[in-house]
């Protein structure tokens, strides 16, 4: 066994190169200090990713994209096929984990400052498949065709719609007409398992290509550490030390999921109605929740634009100071480090936290 | 906490490679460590065995309830000129009613017994065709010319006042 294994490596390494896949492989390595925890966060996300791919497929199978059908064809998986509740509350589970993973894989990045130079790029590609995540999120909350996806689709969509100028013609584009309908739910349906898929598979590959090429950032006091000769610089191979420390988190991960979906599977709901009225407590998805509830305190008026406009603008404007980060905090990458940065990265934390918490209230 | 890390944290450069030491470790395995890998071994495959058999299981669709009605109303019998053929459901599958052109009715399976195509009654050769593959049965249901390994499944045929009844044979 051992020897056929030995002669297909070799097989493949004639044909291949010397050695330029152990080489690629044992290019990268994982700096070890005391934060090194927080690098197993990319890892786990892009594990639950592709959790989503496989239990996405296999919902596929069964799954119907129409109004008539959607909620039915989803009640069928989780009844009839077998062990189809099980892939469809580890979707479900899985999709909230990967979300959860990519905040805590982004506040970790930001606070060690592995942003600053050379990693700009790797930051900006990381937050713009940080958004398609959370168009993963939205659009998948509107498959199965129940009341509160439904709600959920025509606040959010309705959001959309408050931008002056292409806010008509962007509500169009998302709803595929004035209405939530039918056509929405092919929209979303096309966007979740077609356009979203290809996005995020070429960002995904500029990603991984930044991380390998550019390797692993180390926090600036660690490095600070280092130069001053106060610490040693230690690291371990990728592959396959700390690859195989990734598996052993992907098997816990693989547990948990499988024991959520067990304990506490996905509700399903009841199907959308579009004359009936919105049930109380209804809110998006908790990953949502902070904006939701920053615009209910808006009021409908500030100065001369309308609240809900107000509060998008705001969102908006501080989404794009955030992905431009590396080149606002620049000093950053010539080992100057300020201060307010580390706080504004708190005080965002602090904001989402509090608003998320007063949402569930 | 350094300590304990120290056994991996020799740097590639430092000493050549780091599979050396794993290679030479693992080559000559202790009796202690072969039971270790052993059962980590099987308990991994265990695990890719739990997670498969769901997987597997799921993507074969359940059965769905076949139609057992045994017999079904087919055409009137002002519906069909002689010499027409016309398909019907027939449970979940398609059939195919003859009027012949002596007047008689006869029914058939209309699926083709080569590759799963429905068959059409051809006025003008008197005969069952498959469009698929230029496959010929007779009004006896036989396979005549063509791919069609079989013949057609016949069905009996009843007139019940204005409808004809078809019904499987048990």
């Amino acid at each position: 066994m051992a020897a056929l294994f030995r002669q297909i490596l070799k097989w493949l390494d004639e044909r291949f190169g010397a050695g330029a896949v152990q080489a690629f492989l044992r290019h990268k390595t994982v700096p070890v200090h005391r934060h090194e925890v927080w690098y197993f966060f990319g890892g786990m996300t892009l594990f639950l990713f592709v959790v989503q791919v496989l239990t996405g497929i296999l919902l596929l199978l069964y799954y119907r994209p129409t109004p008539n059908d959607a909620f039915e064809s989803v009640q069928y998986i989780v009844t009839q096929v077998r062990f189809g509740w099980l892939i469809r509350s580890v979707h479900s589970w899985s999709a909230n984990l990967m979300i959860f993973t990519a905040f805590v894989h982004m506040f970790s990045v930001y606070f060690m400052k592995a942003y600053r130079k050379p990693r700009e790029l790797t930051w900006i590609s990381g937050m713009l498949l940080f958004f398609i995540l959370l168009g993963f999120g939205f659009s998948g909350y509107l498959l199965p065709w129940n009341t509160l996806a439904f709600f959920a689709t025509k606040v959010g969509t309705e959001m959309a719609g408050s931008v002056p100028v292409l806010g008509k013609w962007l509500l169009a584009f998302l709803r595929g007409g004035e209405e939530v309908t039918g056509a929405t739910l092919t929209r979303f349906f096309g966007f979740h398992v077609a356009v979203l898929p290809g996005l995020i598979t070429s960002l995904l590959a500029v990603h991984l290509f930044l991380v390998q090429q550019l390797g692993m950032s180390v926090p600036p006091s660690v490095e600070r550490a280092i130069n001053e000769g106060r610490a040693p610089a230690r690291s371990m191979p990728f592959f396959p030390n700390f690859l195989l420390r990734d598996m052993i988190g992907w098997y816990a991960a693989l547990g948990v999921l499988g024991a959520l979906a067990a304990i506490f599977p996905w509700e399903l709901g009841t199907k959308a109605d579009a004359f009936a009225a919105a049930p109380a407590g209804i809110r998006p998805e908790w990953y949502f929740l902070f904006t939701f509830q920053t615009l209910k305190y808006l009021p409908a008026k500030i100065l001369f634009l309308e609240g809900e406009f107000a509060g998008i603008l705001g969102f908006s404007l501080a989404a794009a100071i955030w992905v431009a980060i590396p080149f606002i905090d620049y000093k950053a990458g010539f080992g100057r480090l300020t201060r307010v940065f580390t706080g504004l990265g708190v005080f965002i934390l602090g904001y989402i936290a509090l608003l998320s918490a007063l949402a569930l209230r | 906490m350094v300590q304990v890390r120290c056994h991996y944290l020799v740097l590639p450069e430092e000493n050549g490679s780091m599979e050396l030491t794993d290679r030479t470790r693992s080559e000559a395995p202790q009796p202690s460590r072969r039971w270790v890998n052993l059962l980590l071994g099987s308990g991994v495959l265990a695990s890719i065995a739990t997670f498969l058999y769901p997987a597997i299981r799921y993507i074969i669709p359940p059965p769905v309830a076949e139609s057992t009605s045994r017999s079904v109303v087919a055409a009137r019998t002002n519906e069909l000129k002689n010499n027409t053929g016309k398909v019907f459901k027939f449970g979940s599958k398609p059939a195919l009613l003859v009027r012949t052109a002596a007047g008689d009715f006869k029914a058939f399976s209309a699926v083709c017994t080569h590759l799963d195509c429905t068959v059409q009654y051809r006025e003008d050769l008197r005969q069952i065709w498959c469009a698929c593959h230029n496959g010929l049965y007779d009004l006896a249901g036989r396979n005549l010319s063509g791919p069609p390994p079989r013949p057609l499944e016949v069905f009996a045929v009843h007139v019940q006042g204005e409808e004809i009844v078809v019904t499987r044979n048990a």
